[in-house]
């Protein structure tokens, strides 16, 4: 009974339903392609104005898009290596960036209020397409990076210690990408769900310390993936001797 | 049949993977790019800039902090240098005037000893002239006396 009640609620909340735009015969989630925009346009609107009149002496928003900067080249410059992380690290960052302005995004700004015809606004990271696509990015990202900095050799690195390994490293080629989407999407959806349910149940006061768990949980998710794509893009470009 | 919507059926659901897939996927990298030339690649200019240019000014405090630690030890030996040159001088000029004393002092002492001694002999030789000029002149005393004595008889 508790759990039939359980389950009307989640549907109250609109588990799973979207927001359909039709394109062709294809069939895209709209509201995930809306709130991304508007966020993203919220970031690049923020970075042209902090990018806009570059000074020696960094001032205001400037310095804010410089620790950025920092914080993301230190991320990828330990992960990958001194060597070529330079070509890695708009990638990174971008990834970092997204991930974070989705999830900050999707958790401090009341999206419910705007009612949409089918499903709801949310974080993009939310949707299991926005983190495969993440994910799939990554994968694609480290087998080029291995192919292009040591060519065939690259697949030394499938029986590196020993020929034993081969099996397993070809398996960690379809976890690496199934863990990265599914960490970010189950944390979020879950922060999400977590704090739509305690507002449906308590909408006073006992939410707020859940929120301010999840904003946490959103930076941390950020800081997971990005270090997780540098780490696999670093292994990829190690050489083994 | 809500739990089975829940998870996903050919309509919606959590786990409905449709062509937002790609499309994202093409998203993000459109906002690599867009990233990267708004963002990276200026902001990068402007930080290895300042870097360079710190690290050029550090480099440059360096040198120029062990060129005048290099100059302060020059100073220091030379100092050190004089002061010894300055001491070895005066030891010298003791020594010379030590030396030019006891020279002199030993010059008057035998000039001194010489006079004395002279002196002494040209005591010795009046002594003893005066007392032959005496025992003449007492033996020709005596002679007178004897001769006057003989003289009178």
């Amino acid at each position: 009974m508790f759990f039939n009640s359980l389950l009307t609620n989640f549907a109250a909340l609109e588990v799973g339903q979207h927001l359909y735009w039709q394109i062709g015969n294809i069939r895209i989630h709209g509201q995930v392609f809306l709130t991304s925009w508007i966020l993203l346009g919220a970031l690049l609107i923020f970075i042209s104005l902090g990018t806009k009149k570059m000074e020696n002496d960094p001032k205001g928003l400037q310095n804010l898009l410089e620790f950025l900067w920092d914080y993301i080249r230190d991320l990828a410059r330990t992960q990958i290596g001194e060597k070529v992380y330079r070509d890695w690290m708009p990638f990174i960052g971008t990834l970092f960036l997204f991930v974070f302005v989705s999830n900050w995004g999707g958790a401090l700004i009341p999206w419910r209020l705007i009612k949409l015809p089918s499903g709801e606004l949310g974080a993009p990271t939310a949707d299991i397409n926005t983190t495969i696509a993440l994910a799939l990015l990554v994968s694609l990202s480290y087998f080029y990076a291995g192919l292009s900095n040591k060519g065939w050799r690259y697949f030394e690195y499938y029986v590196h210690p020993t020929p034993i390994m081969l099996p397993f490293k070809i398996l960690e080629d379809f976890t690496k990408p199934l863990s990265l989407s599914f960490r970010l999407f189950g944390n979020i959806l879950a922060d999400e769900l977590v704090v739509g349910v305690l507002v449906f149940l308590v909408p006073l006061i006992l939410p707020i310390p859940v929120m301010f768990l999840g904003l946490f949980t959103s930076a941390i998710q950020a800081l997971i993936f990005a270090t997780l794509a540098a780490y696999y893009i670093g292994e990829a470009v190690e050489e083994h001797h | 049949m809500l739990a089975f919507n829940f998870f996903g059926a050919t309509e919606g659901g959590l786990f409905d993977i449709n062509a937002t897939l790609p499309l994202m996927a093409i998203q993000v990298v459109a906002l690599t790019y867009i990233l990267n030339a708004l963002f990276f690649k200026p902001v990068g200019n402007v930080v290895e800039k300042r870097e360079k240019f710190v690290s050029n000014n550090i480099l440059e405090a360096k040198n120029k902090l062990s060129e005048v630690e290099k100059l302060e030890s020059d100073l220091l030996s030379q100092l050190q240098s004089a002061r010894s040159e300055a001491q070895r001088i005066v030891s010298d000029a003791e020594n010379e005037s030590d030396k030019l004393y006891k020279e002199a002092l030993e010059l008057a002492n035998n000039e001194a000893n010489a006079s004395k001694e002279k002196a002494r002999l040209e005591i010795e030789s009046q002594t003893s002239a005066a007392r032959e000029q005496l025992s003449k002149q007492a033996t020709d005393l005596s002679e007178l006396i004897v001769n006057r004595l003989i003289l009178e008889k």
